[in-house]
């Protein structure tokens, strides 16, 4: 196989793909998944980054009963001078923006937003890198070489500059966001899948399946893919933490959402910066959403790992 | 290693070719393509026209990509709409901000992080260890151009410690040769502007290198880990050799080799995206050039920023490798 560059980010990628592939077949009768949710629910890591994101999808998909105000309502626009802005007081917990809306409420209709640009993103580019990993994995030869030069072109553009361009072609606004999100993900996805498939294709069982004479396309689908999928739903979780931030960067950078009255984390964050001086508060809140969500995920993915590593496993 | 060299020097081709179509592409599927480009989105019909002949853009894609990429190996990207000068002529004068800035954030990183991951390694399970492992978990996670927007509220607007925007005081009538302003100035032997460079590097040096920071911790954490449980760190001690003499040859080295893979990743990723907080501090790098080309629809300098920079990122991953094979002899051999 030929070797070319990135390969440490590469080798990394595929090693856990194979230490993830290279899982023993059961422990003592209790399956896989069984004994990684018995250890997890014993590790402290995990439950707080599960209450975290359980939180914020609670959040996110209550946010209409849950927020006293209308985000959109420029309700205290009059109070707002130059160089003040109301603070704290009575029905406005947090205050309001510069624009005069509730920051409380716009926090949590934001996480709407975030996390569903977080969410679609991860997922259109876990499903696009997965299904090019599949293809890789499945056939080998010509086909994998193909692929994973692609795959190579992709991961050799900086994943921010990468998302620029595509923004920038796409024009501005939440769907080419979404897009261009995704496409940095994609290769990552792709070899993770690809790596652990290989591990897979020639374990015992699926030459046994290939044996009693199963037909490739239910093997690849039926037996090597389902069992090589731990890594990738690991990465995914940890995925949705680098989407919600790079979603921010990307608002930052003037290529988000053109309707900037929307709530949405990255954008307020982003639109917060002007008025910083005057209140700091505007920026820091949405900012510790981000940091907090993306922390979940984070938590929830790295404990994930652990659990599904045989490495770990006592 | 000569071969191992130009084994991977050959692998970059097809990389590279793929780049450039990417890019040929990228600047064809805009809206109104490479003639609104250069024109403005506000050219009329007639001038498009006289811009596509003239440009070629009426001939076939394949002769215009081979052009196109002609023009490219001459380091020839057109010329930027915003300041009317070349965009390589542009880049060469942005890149060694960039590069001082990388410099001074990964001198950062790595003279923190690397003492760091250690300790936490060797105090595994201390107050220590818990802090930095949640460190580096927040170092990742914070939107690094809020760090930088809080770093110059803070010790910029408020205390007024440091400076907190651009490469050099504006009023600083220095002597620039090599556009590596520290460097000018210790050439030139103006120490004054050196000095008042380097406190430009600080901040934004600072708050770029928190990202490199936790990465580093946590990798040369876990691989201190898995090193001292090798067999060889054992038998080294059992054969009596001073607690030191293990620390330095046995563990450190080996486990420094996963670590120096990751400062080049870091390098070159920081070389090719200090965007956001170049823009912060409106740095004047690289970075912040390609934010306002962003905002000013400047394609062409969009267009041959990006591939210079992928072309930058490759090389240095490409130096990762040959630097690792150097490291490790394993690397070599497969």
């Amino acid at each position: 196989m030929t070797a070319s560059l990135g390969d440490r980010r590469r080798e990394r990628i595929d090693a856990l793909a194979a230490r993830a592939g290279a899982l023993p077949e059961g422990d003592g009768g209790v399956s896989l998944v069984k004994s990684a949710f018995r250890r997890l629910r014993r590790n402290p890591v995990f439950l707080i980054g599960a209450v975290i994101v359980v939180v914020f999808l609670l959040v996110a998909l209550f946010a209409p009963w849950l927020a006293p105000r209308d985000p959109y309502a420029q309700s205290l626009l009059s109070e707002v001078r130059q160089g003040s802005i109301p603070g704290s007081r009575e029905g406005y917990p947090l205050g309001v923006d510069q624009l005069g809306r509730d920051l409380f409420s716009r926090l949590i209709y934001g996480s709407r937003q975030s996390l569903l640009i977080g969410v679609v993103s991860t997922v259109l580019g876990a499903v696009a890198g997965m299904m090019l990993g599949v293809l890789a994995g499945a056939f080998g030869g010509l086909v994998d070489t193909l692929v994973m030069r692609f795959v190579d072109i992709i991961l050799s553009v900086p994943g921010l500059l990468m998302a620029i361009s595509i923004s920038v072609l796409l024009g501005q606004n939440q769907v080419s966001l979404m897009i261009a999100i995704a496409v940095t993900q994609i290769p990552l996805f792709a070899r993770l899948l690809r790596g652990s498939m290989l591990v897979q294709r020639d374990r015992d069982y699926a030459v046994a399946a290939q044996a009693l004479g199963v037909r490739r396309r239910n093997v690849v689908l039926g037996h090597v893919l389902p069992n090589s999928l731990s890594p990738v739903i690991v990465q995914a979780t940890l995925s949705l933490a680098t989407a919600i931030i790079e979603a921010a960067a990307l608002s930052f950078l003037g290529l988000g959402d053109p309707d900037i009255s929307r709530p949405e984390w990255g954008a307020m964050l982003a639109s917060a910066q002007s008025v910083l001086s005057v209140r700091a508060e505007l920026a820091i809140y949405p900012a510790l959403c981000i940091i907090v969500v993306a922390l979940g995920f984070t938590l929830v993915g790295e404990s994930l790992r652990e659990a599904l590593d045989p490495k770990f496993r006592r | 290693m000569l071969r191992f060299i130009v084994r991977r020097l050959l692998q970059l081709i097809p990389i590279l070719l793929g780049l450039s179509i990417l890019l040929f592409a990228w600047l064809r599927a805009l809206p109104g393509g490479p003639a609104v480009a250069a024109l403005g989105e506000r050219a009329t019909p007639a001038k498009i026209a006289e811009y596509n002949r003239v440009f070629g853009l009426d001939e076939p894609l394949w002769t215009q990509y081979l052009r196109f990429l002609g023009r490219a190996l001459r380091l020839d990207f057109g010329t930027s709409q915003t300041t009317g000068r070349a965009v390589t002529d542009e880049f060469f004068t942005r890149f060694p901000g960039t590069v001082e800035l990388t410099v001074f954030a990964m001198v950062f990183a790595i003279g923190i992080g690397i003492p760091l991951g250690y300790l936490a390694a060797r105090k595994h399970g201390s107050w220590i260890d818990s802090t930095s492992v949640i460190g580096s978990l927040l170092g990742v996670t914070i939107p690094v151009f809020f760090l930088a927007y809080l770093f110059r509220l803070l010790f910029a607007v408020q205390l007024g410690w440091l400076p907190g925007s651009g490469r050099q005081d504006v009023r600083m009538e220095a002597t620039h040769v090599t556009n590596f302003y520290v460097l000018d100035g210790l050439l030139t032997r103006e120490w004054d502007a050196a000095w008042d460079a380097l406190q430009h590097l600080i901040l934004p040096g600072i708050a770029l290198g928190t990202i490199p920071l936790a990465i580093i911790v946590r990798i040369t954490r876990a691989s201190v880990l898995d090193v001292v449980n090798e067999d060889y760190v054992r038998t080294a001690q059992a054969k009596g050799l001073a607690n030191d003499t293990v620390r330095r040859r046995h563990i450190l080295r080996n486990a420094l080799l996963p670590v120096s893979t990751t400062i080049g990743l870091q390098t070159g990723l920081l070389l090719s995206g200090a965007v956001l907080t170049e823009t912060v501090f409106a740095f004047g790098g690289v970075g912040s050039t390609l934010r306002e080309a962003i905002s000013t629809r400047d394609y062409a300098l969009l267009q041959g920023f990006i591939l210079i920079l992928a072309v930058v990122y490759v090389l240095v991953n490409l130096l990762v490798d040959v630097s690792y094979g150097l490291l490790d002899p394993r690397v070599r051999v497969k």
